[in-house]
């Protein structure tokens, strides 16, 4: 690696790091999983004087369940820990499915769901899903902690409300509601290995009659940031989800985007995508919520 | 910055090693420990013909700070075979189907191949394409690459997986 030259910190607690991250302020980054961080080191697009690695603090690498909390995954568990957990799989499977395709196996292997939140980029493959499960940051500095919802954590291409020296020590996820159903879909150009171009998530819970007492919805890589698709949920909120009703609101989340041209889409493709997407995972969420109640 | 002792343990072995901060475990390996069977195509992650074992789990090389490996254990191509007049079971079904063809992408494809083989011992087919979504082939042999991680799931006990 010849592009940037540093020091690598690798402290032992989390009073350590921030002590490191409060030293070095002038010049400092953190590393997790190192994916995103070391490629962008190694071409000189990022010069930093001091690394500080989370790899070495204990207590920050784990994923659990529990039915009353639901799931914690720690600031530097990894996207292939999270896709491993059963009870991911069964609760949250749109989560489950974005840490078990996107990337490649090693980068899955490597990087955090924590990284992928902190880089902040708008095709972030686990923002648009935590963001549908209703999400929250923690995070934690000299200060003492604080707990960030994720719709208020993005604010902009690579940008969050994260202050320098906070560190993201977990990200909590409440429990799914009764009679709920949820998906992730996306699409790239290498199979599934290249950075997405166009995904959309949602979570739909049904009450004793069949209607829809909430659903979210949220797509990644048509917006500056993970998108919330405030329209579209408010139309189905209390409705009878009927296939009209799906479909309109599809529409509507197509509606919301604000889709660039670049190397992997054109707006007008991530547009209509945005549609098809959210067609398929409000009839693939309606379906699992209905197949709960039978 | 001075260069810092660090300790890799690498297929068994323990070694102490004076290395960079910004040194990669690709370029260690390969430059310090003279262990070139690891090969580095992109030098960005994208290829995965850098793949090793840290601590079981695949990994790209070539994204892995060295000083970041410090005494957790690390597996190359040159630990998989048992002795140096055998050769591993995955080792054995490349050659056995010819799934070599100029060898660059070879030491990633089975150390890929072992990361799959050790979770899932009896993969399908597309279990085994999505195992190896991590490596290209510019010679684009895949299909014999395929074909021989099916061969070596057997060689490694089993019956074949019916296809999902």
């Amino acid at each position: 690696m010849a592009a940037s030259h540093f020091a690598l910190h690798q402290p032992q607690s989390l009073d350590q790091a921030l002590d490191l991250l409060e030293m070095h302020r002038a010049s400092v980054r953190l590393l997790a999983g190192g994916t995103d961080l070391v490629p962008r080191l190694k071409v000189g697009a990022l010069k930093v004087q001091n690394l500080v690695s989370l790899q070495r603090v204990p207590g920050l690498g784990a994923v659990a369940f529990d039915p009353a909390q639901g799931l914690v995954i720690g600031g530097t568990a990894r996207l292939s820990q999270v896709a491993a957990l059963p009870q991911v799989k069964s609760l949250y499977p749109g989560l489950a499915h974005a840490c078990s395709v996107m990337a490649t196996t090693q980068i899955r292997n490597m990087g955090t769901v924590a990284g992928n939140l902190a880089n902040a980029a708008p095709s972030a493959d686990t923002a648009a899903p935590l963001l549908v499960y209703g999400a929250r940051v923690t995070a934690f500095s000299k200060a003492g902690e604080r707990v960030i919802p994720l719709d208020q954590f993005f604010s902009g291409p690579g940008l969050s409300v994260l202050e320098p020296g906070e560190i993201i020590t977990a990200i909590t996820v409440p429990p799914p509601a009764p009679k709920s159903g949820s998906a992730y879909q996306r699409l790239s150009a290498r199979s599934k290995v290249d950075i997405c171009a166009v995904g959309v998530a949602a979570n739909l819970s049904l009450d004793g009659q069949g209607r829809v007492v909430t659903c979210h919805l949220a797509c990644a890589s048509v917006a500056p940031t993970p998108l919330r698709c405030l329209q579209a949920e408010e139309m189905l909120s209390g409705q009878a989800p009927s296939q009209a009703l799906l479909e309109r609101a599809a529409q509507s989340a197509a509606a919301a985007a604000k889709p660039i041209d670049d190397m992997r889409a054109s707006a007008a493709y991530r547009r209509q995508m945005v549609e098809v997407l959210s067609r398929r995972v409000l009839v693939a969420c309606l379906a699992m919520a209905q197949g709960g109640a039978a | 910055m001075a260069k810092q002792i660090i300790e890799l343990i690498v297929n068994g072995v323990s070694q102490e090693v004076a290395v960079h901060p910004w040194q990669t475990l690709a370029e260690v390996l390969r430059e310090e420990l003279n262990l070139t069977g690891t090969k580095v195509g992109c030098d960005q992650g994208d290829c995965g013909a850098c793949t090793v074992l840290l601590e079981g789990r695949s990994v790209s090389s070539c994204l892995t700070l060295a000083m970041e490996a410090h005494q957790r254990p690390i597996t190359t191509i040159e630990g998989l075979a048992p002795s140096l007049s055998e050769l591993h079971p995955i080792q054995e079904a490349f050659v056995q189907t010819q799934a070599v063809q100029c060898g660059f992408c070879s030491a990633g494809m089975i150390m890929s191949a072992k990361h799959l083989l050790d979770h899932n011992p009896h993969p399908s087919e597309a279990e085994i394409r999505q195992g190896l979504s991590g490596n290209l082939c510019r010679c684009t042999g895949y299909t014999k690459v395929v074909e021989a991680i099916g061969v070596a799931a057997d060689k490694l006990g089993g019956a074949p997986a019916k296809e999902a």
